[in-house]
């Protein structure tokens, strides 16, 4: 069930994030990160994340991928054009991405053996004991965090207005 | 049951995946969405991790990493709208004024 589970959901992000990479529309492009996005919440349900599961839908799924599809809309974005892009990108980036991708994936293959497999029952986090952690030990990051929102949402109205004098 | 490793790895594939969408394309607000997908990729590790050591403080780290990335999104879109205000383009190629 937990393979299943896992193998169907993996999928989906990875096909999620290939076609994210191959779509030359933006508005597919959000689409299929919203899959990615999906899927990653059922993974977390997996862990035991039953509270990231939700947030993940409601602020990433909802919030963030709303805001995207409004401004891709807002903005009538077309196709992409189609260029030859960074020389640097193409000679140093790919390179060290493939370099990156091996070397942590040589990492973690290596240390397998200490870490514990992931059961279906085990390790669920309940939200009783997130709340006493987020709300006791770490209430000032916490406040700072909405201190941050509403600065973000002053600079957000700031700089998208139009100015004054046109 | 089934090994942790697979999520990491999955963490580290979608992660480059990012990083190569980074790279590839070249409309601004496609760029801006690989970087939410790595946001994405390392959140993933970071649940993995929480699950591996029974520890609540790598699923709060999470939770700020998702307020930080709504507040990103905000603040870079509303940067993208005044973009496409001045230069009436969103290709990065043309948004160069910057570049060395």
């Amino acid at each position: 069930m937990h393979l299943a589970l896992f193998l169907i959901f993996a999928a989906f992000a990875l096909a999620g994030a290939t076609n994210l990479l191959l779509q030359k529309h933006p508005i597919n492009a959000a689409l299929s990160l919203i899959v990615v996005m999906s899927s990653l919440a059922v993974l977390y349900l997996l862990l035991g994340a039953e509270f990231l599961a939700v947030a993940q839908i409601i602020v990433y799924a909802g919030a963030i991928m709303v805001l995207f599809t409004f401004v891709i809309m807002l903005l009538n974005e077309g196709v992409e054009e189609k260029t030859h892009g960074s020389r640097v990108a193409k000679i140093v980036g790919f390179p060290a991405v493939a370099v990156f991708l091996s070397l942590v994936a040589s990492v973690i293959l290596a240390e397998q053996n200490h870490l514990s497999p992931v059961g279906l029952n085990d390790g669920i986090i309940r939200i009783q004991d997130l709340s006493a952690v987020l709300f006791r030990d770490l209430l000032l990051p916490f406040e700072v965090t909405s201190v941050l929102i509403l600065i973000a949402i002053l600079g957000a109205v700031a700089l998208a207005r139009k100015d004054g004098h046109e | 049951m089934i090994p942790s490793s697979w999520y990491l790895i999955l963490s580290a594939v979608l992660f480059s995946m990012g990083v190569a969408g980074f790279l590839i394309k070249r409309s601004l607000v496609t760029v801006f969405m690989s970087i939410e997908l790595m946001l994405n990729a390392v959140n993933l590790s970071f649940v993995t991790f929480a699950h591996e050591w029974h520890m609540v403080k790598g699923q709060i780290f999470v939770f700020f990493v998702m307020m930080v990335a709504a507040a990103e999104a905000a603040v870079g879109l509303a940067i993208i709208i005044a973009i496409f205000r001045t230069r009436a383009t969103l290709n990065v190629d043309q948004i160069d004024l910057m570049k060395f």
